[in-house]
């Protein structure tokens, strides 16, 4: 059954509008809209469909069809608040209807209860902001649960030792293994570690209209042309139209919340394609615009009686991001994996999620994932081992003998909150629309670094046990390149310390949202996106329990 | 045979099987559209005649791709139709890099001249002339620019780089970039052209029994 598609003026005061469409957009979109309430989503780019994904890496590597144009959106980077930033695009994310879960890798396993509460146990890192989470591992349960059976989660209950409880086994069994799979298995178990089915937002099995995987082989990067990757695109966004009360409105560039007098949102000023500016107004207003967009759009919306940016009391708006530490370890094997067919991972390993800190001397963890992710032109320029020629007959050869051979290990792991670590708006740089430029000012903690060089070296390990002719690393270099943009706004009690409170509400203003990468505390050990929706899901939650009490504008010492 | 539609026209047919049977009957009209698109847009390729480039040029162009990924028993970046996707890539989404071409093409020759007097251009050169010359490019090439990460532009690229990035994409991507022309790129490469493929995948999970729990002695170990 087909519903006409609702759609709202601007003038019309809806109950919610949402900034972007991506993993926490798309679900609170669907479950306000299902709770009956009026939502208007705005997204940025395009709204793109299965017929319009290709595997072209031209389109999707070069036009940017999916993501984030550097061209357009300069971004800006230095290591240190007191160097002036460059131009360099050290930013990537989802442009489009779905945002970055609509090219994800769809890796996503859960948080574990440790992420939650690790500064209690771990103690005071110097120079961090590290700190507990308001909320606990048992908060977000029945939401992961939610997440899973909702979009369409593929993987094996009970396999990895170290999986946190969970109240419902996966709705489908996991995807096929791969040839990385099997060999990753095969060393990691030879070194007693407990390497598993790798959980993945990808259907095994069809359902709810969707096919099954097809294993084609272009999906990280690329959008998924059977749907089976559960991005917000596929799934919740579908869900939120088929209410006929949420309007999702393409190419809508919000760079500005409008508030009142009483210092409450009133809606948001957007470009549409054509440059216009618009007015949207709602009740209420939920930012879901990524760990870098968000921050961003709160610090644009800087007026009198916010002069530091929207809801930025703390001074926090933008500080703390956390990348995800990440290293990357090669493997060439004698015969052919032909591992270019399949989603791109099949299995993970968390054995080293936490780690002795004081046996060690660092603190973190993190995990390790199986997998070939390189697209052919990719493979060319970044997938030969060092030292290869870069031209002629032996570099057409080593193309020809090491694209079906090769696998990887990606080791995913904690990134520390420092503060100077940040989002902010550059001074001198615009974007296309004359708006200022994001700013990425970033320096490594020395302590990830040193975890990072520690894990890619179990990664080698389990190469050479699995039988790797031929084994290298990515050098462990400082981070340039942020994809996981995360802890930019984070949650707390307290309003000098966090920018929400657990109802994913700004402290500052009562009816202003924030639901995102930057909502997070900590950085998890990668794979954000599952914690992202378990959130979003909650978050709905709260706020429908807000709005159904008529506490959306704010509790009686807010009101007028 | 056209391996581009048979390639599409496969998957077509399998993605009617048990596993797409439920999705694609909604899904068929864009499905067809895309596929259709596509399949035109790669009959479009090669161009007729060179676009942005002067006869001179594609011919130093070709030259310079063929040095890179030459032509032996397997197809090289002639067979590919490099020099056809560069031409095409120069109008489209590299128009900006037109002067570095122009530019890298003329210091190129100026190169080529002083190293070895007599010969005038690239496509001129011996293959062990050619060897040398790509060399001397790419080892000038290390002072200026930067290229972006793994999924990076390719921003302020000299002409070597430009010049290696666009043949390896001309050679291997998909024919709906307007490259890989009748999948000569991922003959080489051992990639088969078709749009689904089932387990197993490979050498090492041909035989594998099913995910089971890790055995004792390795718990012990």
């Amino acid at each position: 059954m087909t519903q006409a598609k609702v759609t709202y003026k601007p003038s019309d005061e809806v109950d919610f509008v949402i900034i972007g469409s991506g993993a926490a957009g798309g679900v609170l979109a669907k479950e306000l809209s299902t709770n009956g309430f009026r939502v208007v989503v705005l997204e940025q780019g395009p709204y793109l469909t299965e017929a319009d994904f290709t595997h072209n890496e031209v389109e999707v590597f070069i036009n940017h069809a999916l993501t984030n144009n550097p061209k357009r959106q300069p971004v800006t980077f230095r290591q240190s608040e007191a160097e002036k930033a460059v131009l360099q695009p050290s930013v990537l994310y989802g442009r489009c209807v779905g945002g970055s879960s609509v090219h994800f890798t769809a890796n996503f396993w859960r948080f574990h209860e440790i992420d939650f509460i690790e500064r209690s146990k771990v103690g005071e890192i110097p120079g961090t902001g590290f700190t507990d989470w308001p909320i606990t591992y048992a908060d977000l349960e029945p939401y992961y649960t939610k997440v899973e059976w909702e979009i369409g989660v593929s993987g094996l209950a009970g396999a990895s030792p170290f999986d946190p409880p969970r109240s419902r086994p996966y709705p489908m069994p996991p995807l096929p293994v791969k040839a990385s799979g099997v060999l990753f298995e095969r060393g990691a178990r030879k070194l007693g570690y407990h390497p598993f089915p790798a959980p993945m937002a990808i259907l095994s099995q069809p359902r709810a209209g969707r096919s099954a995987c097809v294993n084609c082989g272009f999906c990280l990067g690329f959008g998924c042309e059977v749907g089976a990757k559960s991005s917000s695109l596929a799934t919740v966004i579908r869900m939120a139209e088929r209410t006929g009360r949420c309007e999702v409105r393409p190419d809508c560039y919000v760079h500005r919340i409008a508030t009142d007098k009483q210092g409450r949102a009133t809606g948001t000023v957007y470009f549409d394609a054509h440059r216009n500016t618009h007015l949207q107004k709602a009740k209420a207003v939920i930012v879901c615009a990524n760990g870098a967009e968000t921050p961003r759009l709160l610090l644009l919306s800087a007026n009198s009686a916010f002069p530091h940016g929207l809801a930025n009391s703390s001074g926090l708006v933008g500080k703390y991001l956390m990348p995800n530490s990440s290293a990357i370890a090669y493997g060439v094997f004698d015969e052919p994996l032909n591992d270019y067919k399949g989603p791109a991972v099949s299995r993970v390993c968390h054995d080293f999620y936490e780690l002795d800190a004081k046996k060690l001397g660092f603190y973190g963890g993190g995990g390790l994932d199986a997998r070939f992710d390189f697209t052919p032109v990719a493979f060319a320029m970044n997938g030969l081992p060092p030292g290869t020629p870069r031209w002629g007959k032996e570099f057409k050869k080593a193309l020809q003998q090491n694209f079906t051979r090769t696998m990887e290990i990606f080791c995913h792991a904690t990134s520390l909150p420092v503060a100077s670590n940040s989002f902010s708006l550059d001074p001198d740089v615009k974007d296309a629309w004359g708006l200022p430029a994001l700013r990425m000012t970033y320096k490594d903690h020395p302590n990830d670094l040193k975890m990072m060089e520690w894990m890619v070296e179990r990664a080698m390990e389990i190469l050479d046990a699995a039988g790797a002719k031929t084994k290298w690393h990515a050098p462990i270099t400082e981070t340039q390149f942020a994809v996981h943009l995360l802890g930019t706004c984070r949650m707390g009690q307290d309003p000098k310390t966090s920018v929400i409170n657990p109802d994913h509400r700004t402290h500052d203003v009562p009816n202003l949202f924030l639901c995102d990468g930057s909502s997070l505390v900590t950085s998890g050990r990668g794979q954000p996106t599952m914690t992202i929706q378990a959130m979003a899901y909650r978050a709905a939650d709260r706020i429908t329990a807000l709005a159904k009490r008529g506490d959306l504008a704010g509790s009686a010492e807010h009101a007028t | 045979m056209d391996t581009f539609q048979s390639a599409r026209r496969g998957f077509l047919l399998q993605m009617s099987g048990a596993a797409g049977a439920v999705w694609i009957a909604g899904q068929w009209p864009g499905i067809l559209a895309a596929a259709q698109h596509a399949h035109a847009a790669a009959k479009a390729d090669p161009a007729p005649a060179f676009e942005v480039l002067t006869h001179e040029e594609a011919k130093e162009i070709e030259a310079l791709s063929s040095a890179i990924i030459p032509s032996d028993e397997l197809p090289g970046a002639r067979e590919a139709g490099v020099v056809y996707f560069i031409d095409r890539a120069l109008k489209t989404f590299a128009r900006d890099a037109k002067p570095v071409y122009e530019q890298g093409l003329a210091d190129l020759r100026q190169m080529t001249g002083e190293m070895f007097p007599g010969v005038e251009r690239f496509s001129s050169a011996t293959p062990d002339q050619q060897e040398k010359l790509l060399a001397k490019l790419e080892q000038e090439s290390q002072s200026g620019g930067r290229q972006g990460g793994r999924m990076g532009g390719t921003m302020g690229m000299s002409f070597a780089g430009l010049l290696r990035f666009h043949t390896l994409a001309g050679f291997l991507v998909d024919p709906e970039g307007g490259g890989n022309r009748d999948y000569a790129g991922w003959k080489v490469i051992g990639r088969d052209p078709a749009h689904s493929f089932s387990p197993p995948f490979g050498f090492y999970d041909k035989d594998y029994p099913g995910w089971q729990p890790a055995s004792p002695e390795t718990e012990n170990k």
